[in-house]
This record gives structure tokens, C-alpha cells and sequence, in this order.
């Protein structure tokens, strides 16, 4: 099933700094709900392993993510699949856009993804939710790693 | 009527076992040393597997074996099968597709099991299945069946061209056309009959196990027909000799067609038990039910109907395309085809009828046999086109419906069936006068003085049971007979054992079947057992569905109990020194004519065994007869169901507030039994018009796959229903019977929707019908209204 969530997020930081830290496998490892490894295997590539639960479903994603239409300091599109065994799968990706505004960073994203599998069949209620939710604490804690 | 014979309202036995928890479900039974089976299920509609590791789950605590689809292959364990051959018009054979009871190479829907993981406890194989990693390459999937056959479609199979299994035709197309073109008025209507998912109380579930000293398999299932479970994998799947493996199937709870059918992971369990050396069983989680258990329905039809200008009907022209999913399931040919086309004619005198039925394969779940099997999809295309043909000419449904009433038997339709007996306009005056259809306009003033919109629809609907002879069947592509046996044992006592080819998955079978035995026999029901569901117990029977049991199964004791009384007679007769001729029989007595002398059917039971009066050349010592009975014709059990609902104006909320049930079902054995299957069936189809439908996004992922997206019906769904019944006793088995099992679900979804539509003034609704697809009706009616004002 296909879900899609746009939203932005207004940073403290300037767009340099925000644009390094979106490219820093420690920063995004330590944002990541539930992220247990995150390494960098080429420039824009890493090997993630992340649990997640969603509903009744808890899954542990193995998945690569790669960084494709860089444009520094300004955006990317960072995409990836995870299979989450017995649990499904997910694939898809974000496109993020960073702007100047009031001082700051703009963050805007816009991801759109594609589940299947035990996900699809018992959490598809949940999942805009849970994505929802997913995407809040990573942008609280990005934004605190931005802070320092 | 004695208070325990044929007729009789005899509460049901089996239910003091059911519900105090003392049922034996295939869960239930435990062998020594007995193993679990988890199976890798896959996450896509289609894909390529391009490799399975399975190193690491063997590697886990507990695990016994995992087991893919190569090694099936190796061990030369053949496919699934699908036995009834349907032939397209141009003559071609329907194009089957290889089904292997793993996947290998491709897997074709979401739920298609690539491996088992057989371990010491479920958790252990839970855990382990986790652990298997297969490496897929992710494919197009096609999940709409109406899409199926376009151009440029993601081919599933490569013997389907088109995903097209076949294009099947029935009835004079020329003839049709010709009768169209002369009609006064035309009924157009587009239908979908929307895809269901079985639901089963008790999930599927499989034990096996190997005896390595005598090379013999057991297999205990969830099976309505155990016989031909064991048949198909001795016979097709080639697992062991027939003589070689024994199938019970204890006690099912509920099957509503999706247990006829023989599934992969029965197949696997035995194939594992003779593997790893230990009983293997596999029970599933509901979750696994949706994505396995065969669905229902799944039909995309154009039906048109040509009238005359005093609304005689002239011709009928219907096309159908019918989602099989991704394989053949066991009889799924036969349902959108001789369950489908045959029962188009309805309760009408239609000249002519012609049906075109394309079926396709789908990256969903494979679909077959469901309550009704076809001829719900029939009588919901012939109600809703007479209903809105009625609407259109502004003749009153009912009115409509009697003048185009067959009237007199035996009655030819135009697409194979031969109706025996009915009453047509018996059965509707009945359920009017029941329903106080005088009264619906008071009514419906009164409803609408609270916003409500009140509507009424009928649905006379007609069916074919008894299923069926087997001649005739076996002409139109069945691979097997579906004639019923029964073998009667009167023990040396009196009390008696029916073994019988029926299976009880709910029906109540161990209290009618004894009924009719007491009945016959004057002994005590209590007196009486009824044994099904054992391959080594009961000799060859074909099963239970398509509301057989009663006309074919008992048909069958009846033609023992013949025998036995034939065979009790000559017993008699030595005993009491006089002529066999001269033997009556009645209530459990049997006497010399014209004396005094008299012997108890005790007596007589015991004189048979202990064969003191008689010697072995003049007469075989014992109390035992078998029959193998094949049905003449298909029973046609019909009647008419009235529904009225009223709909809020605001919200689109359906709420039925009034059903009126009045069925032919030829001869009744149990009232209350009959009942409770007119209750149940009724469920079920308003479950199909009002809340129920699998849905597949365009990826094949079935994003209604629990409880919290498919909705079931509830007892506030439903009124109280007003039951009637008529009789005309079917021509066609010894008893009369024509059947019950299927009635309410056949008749119901057309009642609902012709209801509704007639609240809301449109014909556009699509079932299920929940409260934003009314509500979405009566918008684009008003919009609609309003431009035209």
C-alpha cells in the first residue's frame, strides 16, 4: 500500500550547518527512532538496521538508504528499502529541501513509501499514524542535534 | 410425527460437546512426539525469489527441519489441482497453471508459502521463520480482475495468455440478439459482487503423521470431504497410495465452502511427518486465513435485460469476469460456470439467456466455492435487473416478477436446468402477506417523519442443490461423481450406527441424520450414532457442501435403511416360522399378517447376529447394508425474501428494520435446524451487502486483512427475522428434500441493495453498501436532481 506525509520543520541552525548534519551517519543514527546501526558504506550510501512497531507488528528493517539528486547546501533525496522479515517490507524515499527563513532553516519533506506484507495487511490503519509519529521524534531530536 | 422423527424441532445433539468446550477440533487432537509448522509466507503479490538461505534458522533453538520448494520438487511431490475442466467457446481446455504446494521461482501472492520451518514448539518455529532469509526480486503486480486482461498486464502465468483461464459461453447468443432487438425496453446495469473472505470460526488447521513400521500416513484436517482430500493428494499430489493414507476430519467448526478445498499446507504437513519422522501440525493464525484461506465472489458483470412493453421478459444477456487470483483452486472452474450461468434463468420463464464468463488470474489469493458458490452472483444479477426493470417500465417489482413466474413443471430454462417443482407465487404471496407490504407506505410516511428514508426490495430468488447427479455433472467437466454413500450398522442390541460420506462442519447432522433413523426404524433417537469424517471408518463419501447433505447423504441411509428392513424382514420371517412376504414392519415391530405374532426390532437385531433360527446357506448371519445413492436432478430449493431498511438522509447509515424469509425447501426434517440455517444464511448476505469486502490495493497488498478492516456482521446489524416456509417436496430423492444450507445467503444481498436503492432513489450502489457509499449515492442523486430541475 502506498502512504505519502509531507511537512516541515523550522531549524535554529543555518543551512550549512543543518546540511552537514543531514550528511553525518552519527547524527542520523542517533535521530532515527530505533535505529541499531547506520553505516556509511560509500558517500551516499549506508547499511541501516532499525526496529520499529507498528500496531500489532513489530519489525526489525535491514536496508540499505542511498542519497541520490544532491544539491548542497540546499536538498536531497534520500531513499531506501528495509525488509522487515515475517513483518513485510517498506521502500521509498524523502525528498528534503532546506531554505533560509528567519534566521534559521527551513526543513521541508516530502516522503512518499510503499509497504506490503503484514505491515500492509494488519497495520495499514496505523501506519500514517505511526509514520507520522516516526518522523516527529527524529525532527525533536534533529533539531537538538542542530542546537549543539 | 413422533417428537423425535422426521419433522420434529429435536434440539441438537452435538451441541452439550460444543458448548461445554468437549468438541475434538483438529487442534485438539495431540499425537506423541508431535512437532510445529510455521510457514515463510511472501510479503509481495509477485516476485521472482532469487534465492532462500536458510542457514541461520537451522541454526536456532528448537528447529527440526526447514523446507523449501526445491526440495518438494526433488522428492517429485506433485501440484495442486483443479478438478472440474471448463472448456472456452473456441473449444480450447481451461489453462491451468502449475500450483506447487511451496513456491519456487515466482511467488504469486501475498501469503504464497515459500518454506516451513518445523520445529519442537510454535515459538521456536515462529522465531525461526523469521530467520529465513529470502532474497526477492519484486515484480508488477495485477490484483484487479476487471484490469486483468488488458494489454500490456503483467503476464502471472505463462500458459494464461492474457491472465485469461478461459472464456467459457452458455446459451444462443444469435437467438439473444434477436430477442433484444425486438424489445420494447432494455434494463442495463453494471455489478460488481464483491470479494469475500471466508471467516471461518475455526481457522484451518493440519496434523500429520507418518507410521514408518506399516509406510502409512495420517492426516487429520479441517475437510467438508475428507474422501476426496485423501483421493486428490494420493491420486494428483502423488504424496503416498490411497490405501496408504488416512484423512479424518473431526470435528470443523464452520467451513462455508472453504474447507472443501485441498490446500498447500495439508500437503506440506504430511510431506514433512514421513521427512523429519514426527508428527508435524499446523494450525492457522487468522491473519494467515485471510491471505490463504480461498476467498469468495469476485465478479465484474454487464447484464442486460430486453422486455416486452407489458414487462414480459425476452432475453437475458450477461457478461461476467470472474477473479480466480493466482492459482486454480479445487473446484473453482465450476463456480462463475454450471453454479453461475445455469441458475440465470431465476424463477423466470426467460426465452433466452446468454452468458459469457471470462475467468483471470490475479496476483490475490485464489478463490472458489463460497456459501452459495455462484448462485448468489446469479440471483443477485437476475433480482437487481428485474427490480430496476420493474422501477423503469413503472410496474410494482412484485407485479413485475409474477407475470414472468414459471408456472408450470417440469420447466426447461434456455441454460441447462430443468426445474422440477416450485411454487413461485406461493412462496412470494406468502412472504407479502408476512411482510405487510399493504402496510410499507404508512410506513414510510412514518419514516420519513424522522428523516429516515424507507425502502423495500425483494429477492425471489432460486437455487440447485442436491448436487448432484453424477452423469450429468460428469458431462460438464466434473472430475468426479457426486452421488453420497452410507452404510447402516444395527448392532446385535438394536442400536444403530450410521456411517455416513456427509461431513458435519455445523450442520447438525448427528441430530437430523438420527432423526430420520428413529423415524424409520421406531427405535429411540437416542438409539442412534452417526459417524462421518474417518477415511478408515466410512467408505467412499463425497463431503458436505452446496446443501447436498439432506438430499444426496440422507438419500443414501435411506437406501440402506431399504435394505436393512429388507434384510430384518427375512429375520424376521424364520423367526416366526412364516413367509417373508407375510412380514409387516411398522414403529419398530415387525408381524405376521393377519396374526397376532409379533417380534420386536430388538428381537429381530439379535436373531440376525446370533443366527440361531436360520442356517448360513438360507440367509447371511449379520445387520449391515451399504448404498451409494446418485440423485436423479438437482434439487432447486427457492422462496422470496423481503428486506426493508431505512436509511438516514444525513449520514447514509443502512439499518434493515424488517426481513421476511419464506423458502421451498421441500421437505423439512428439523424446524429449529432448518432455521437456524435461514438465520445464519440470511447473516452472511447482509455481512455481503452492508459491511463485507476484501479489498486489494492496485499492488496487490490486502489492506482489509484483520478484524479491524473487514468487517463482519453483528447481531445489531440485524433485525428479527420473520420466518415462513412453503412446500413443494422435490421429485428427485426418496425424501423430498431440496435443501437449506445456502438459501439466505443467496437471496439476501439483492433484498438489501434493492432496498436501499429503492430509499434513495439510485441504482448506483456497490456493495458492501456502508454508510459512505449510500450516503455518496444520495448526494450524486440529489446533485443530479437538481440539475435536471
Amino acid at each position: 500500500m502506498a502512504m505519502t506525509m509531507t511537512g516541515e520543520v523550522q531549524l535554529a541552525a543555518p543551512r550549512e550547518t543543518v546540511w552537514q548534519k543531514l550528511n553525518d551517519p552519527d547524527v542520523l543514527k542517533a535521530c532515527i527512532p530505533g535505529c541499531e546501526e547506520l553505516n556509511k558504506t560509500s558517500d551516499t550510501e549506508f547499511q541501516a538496521v532499525a526496529t520499529t512497531k507498528i500496531g500489532p507488528v513489530k519489525a526489525r528493517f535491514k536496508g540499505r538508504v542511498h542519497l541520490t539528486d544532491l544539491d548542497p547546501p540546499n536538498g536531497y533525496k534520500i531513499s531506501g528499502e528495509g525488509d522487515g522479515g515475517v513483518a513485510g517490507f517498506a521502500k521509498g524515499g524523502a525528498t528534503v529541501a532546506l531554505t533560509d527563513k528567519d534566521g534559521g532553516t527551513l526543513l521541508t519533506y516530502n516522503v512518499e513509501a510503499r509497504i506490503g506484507g503484514k505491515l500492509a495487511q494488519l497495520g495499514q490503519r496505523l501506519v500514517n499514524g505511526a509514520a507520522k509519529k516516526i518522523a516527529d521524534d527524529f525532527f525533536q531530536k534533529f533539531a537538538a542535534e542542530t542546537a549543539k | 410425527m413422533s417428537a423425535t422423527g422426521i419433522g420434529a424441532p429435536v434440539r441438537r445433539k452435538e451441541d452439550l460437546r460444543f458448548i461445554t468446550g468437549k468438541g475434538q477440533y483438529t487442534d485438539d487432537v495431540v499425537r506423541p512426539g508431535e512437532t510445529r509448522a510455521v510457514f515463510v509466507r511472501s510479503p509481495h503479490a509477485r516476485a521472482r525469489i532469487k534465492s532462500i538461505d536458510v542457514s541461520a534458522a537451522m541454526s536456532m533453538p528448537g528447529v527440526i527441519a526447514v523446507l523449501t520448494g526445491a526440495e518438494l520438487a526433488n522428492d517429485k511431490i506433485g501440484n495442486l489441482i483443479c478438478g472440474w475442466m471448463i472448456h472456452s467457446k473456441d473449444g480450447s481446455p481451461m489453462k491451468m497453471a502449475p500450483h506447487p504446494a511451496l513456491a519456487t521461482g515466482t511467488v504469486n501472492h501475498v501469503g504464497d508459502a515459500v518454506a516451513v520451518v518445523v520445529a519442537e514448539t510454535k515459538g521456536q518455529a515462529r522465531d525461526a521463520a523469521d530467520q529465513v532469509k529470502v532474497d526477492y526480486e519484486p515484480l508488477p503486480a495485477v490484483a484487479d480482475p476487471a484490469k486483468a486482461q488488458e494489454h500490456g498486464a503483467q503476464q502471472i502465468h505463462e500458459v494464461a495468455p492474457n491472465n485469461t483461464i478461459y472464456q467459457w459461453h452458455l446459451g444462443d447468443a444469435k437467438a439473444t440478439d434477436a430477442a433484444f432487438a425486438s424489445a420494447k425496453h432494455v434494463t442495463r446495469l453494471d455489478i460488481v459482487n464483491n470479494r469475500l473472505v471466508p471467516n471461518a470460526i475455526e481457522p484451518r488447521a493440519a496434523l500429520a503423521e507418518y507410521d514408518a513400521g506399516a509406510d502409512h500416513l495420517t492426516l487429520w484436517n479441517t475437510s467438508q470431504n475428507p474422501h476426496v482430500a485423501r483421493l486428490v493428494i494420493a491420486a494428483f499430489v502423488g504424496m503416498a497410495p490411497e490405501h496408504k493414507l488416512r484423512v479424518i476430519a473431526p470435528d470443523v467448526g464452520g467451513g462455508f465452502g472453504s474447507k472443501i478445498f485441498i490446500y498447500p499446507e495439508e500437503v506440506i504437513c504430511l510431506w514433512a511427518a514421513r521427512k523429519v519422522g514426527r508428527p508435524v501440525k499446523w494450525t492457522a493464525e487468522r491473519s494467515e486465513s485471510f491471505l490463504t484461506d480461498a476467498h469468495g465472489r469476485d465478479h465484474v458483470t454487464h447484464a442486460e435485460l430486453a422486455l416486452d412493453g407489458e414487462g414480459k421478459i425476452l432475453a437475458l444477456r450477461v457478461k461476467t469476469i470472474a477473479n480466480l487470483g493466482a492459482y486454480m483452486s479445487t473446484f473453482s472452474s465450476s463456480i462463475p460456470t454450471y453454479l453461475y450461468g445455469t441458475l440465470l434463468s431465476g424463477q423466470y420463464n426467460i426465452p433466452q439467456i446468454y452468458c459469457e464468463v471470462d475467468a483471470v488470474y490475479t496476483n490475490t489469493v485464489p478463490v472458489d466455492a463460497y456459501r452459495g458458490a455462484g448462485r448468489p452472483e446469479a440471483t443477485f444479477v437476475v433480482e437487481r435487473l428485474v427490480e430496476v426493470a420493474a422501477r423503469e417500465m413503472g410496474i410494482d417489482p412484485p407485479e413485475l416478477r409474477k407475470r414472468n413466474f414459471i408456472k408450470s413443471f417440469p420447466h426447461q430454462t434456455p441454460v441447462i436446468m430443468n426445474y422440477d417443482a416450485g411454487d413461485y407465487q406461493a412462496s412470494l404471496r406468502k412472504a407479502m402477506e408476512l411482510a405487510d407490504v399493504k402496510g410499507f407506505g404508512r410506513r414510510k410516511r412514518e419514516a420519513a417523519r424522522h428523516g429516515k428514508l424507507r425502502g423495500i426490495g425483494y429477492s425471489t430468488y432460486i437455487e440447485a442443490c442436491g448436487i448432484a447427479p453424477s452423469q450429468a455433472v460428469g458431462s460438464l467437466g466434473a472430475g468426479v461423481g457426486l452421488w453420497e454413500s452410507a452404510e447402516v450398522r444395527v448392532n446385535p442390541t438394536g442400536t444403530v450406527e450410521v456411517l455416513t460420506g456427509s461431513h458435519a462442519h455445523g450442520q447438525g447432522h448427528e441430530t437430523t441424520f438420527a432423526q430420520l433413523v428413529s423415524e424409520r426404524l421406531g427405535i429411540p433417537f437416542e438409539n442412534v450414532s452417526i459417524v462421518h469424517g474417518d477415511t478408515d471408518k466410512v467408505q467412499f463419501g463425497m463431503g458436505t457442501y452446496g446443501s447436498r447433505s439432506g438430499a444426496v447423504g440422507m438419500s443414501a441411509i435411506v437406501k440402506a435403511l431399504d435394505k436393512i428392513e429388507a434384510k430384518a424382514k427375512k429375520v424376521a420371517a424364520h423367526m416366526m416360522e412364516a413367509a417373508e412376504n407375510d412380514i409387516e414392519f411398522k414403529d419398530g415391530k415387525f408381524t405376521v399378517a393377519g396374526t397376532d405374532k409379533s417380534a420386536a426390532w430388538g428381537d429381530v437385531a439379535l436373531n440376525a447376529y446370533i443366527a440361531h433360527k436360520f442356517s448360513g446357506q438360507e440367509l447371511e448371519p449379520g445387520l449391515k447394508e451399504t448404498s451409494f445413492y446418485d440423485p436423479t436432478n438437482f434439487t432447486f430449493p427457492a422462496g422470496c425474501h423481503i428486506c426493508e431498511v431505512e436509511v438516514d438522509a444525513d449520514t447514509g447509515n443502512t439499518e434493515i428494520v424488517n426481513w421476511t424469509a419464506v423458502d421451498d425447501f421441500g421437505t423439512v426434517i428439523n424446524p429449529m435446524i432448518v432455521e437456524g440455517q435461514v438465520h445464519g444464511g440470511i447473516a452472511q448476505g447482509v455481512g455481503q451487502a452492508l459491511l463485507e469486502g476484501a479489498v486489494y490495493d492496485k499492488d496487490g497488498q490486502l489492506v482489509s486483512g484483520s478484524f479491524m478492516d473487514y468487517s463482519m456482521p453483528r447481531a445489531h446489524n440485524l433485525p428479527s427475522f420473520t420466518i415462513g416456509l412453503t412446500e413443494t417436496k422435490s421429485p428427485s430423492n426418496p425424501l423430498g428434500i431440496k435443501g437449506c444450507g445456502e438459501a439466505g445467503a443467496i437471496a439476501a444481498p439483492a433484498a438489501v441493495i434493492n432496498a436501499i436503492t429503492d430509499a434513495i432513489g439510485s441504482e448506483q450502489v456497490l456493495m458492501p453498501a456502508t454508510a459512505s457509499t449510500v450516503w455518496a449515492a444520495l448526494e450524486r442523486a440529489n446533485v443530479a436532481r437538481q440539475a435536471a430541475e
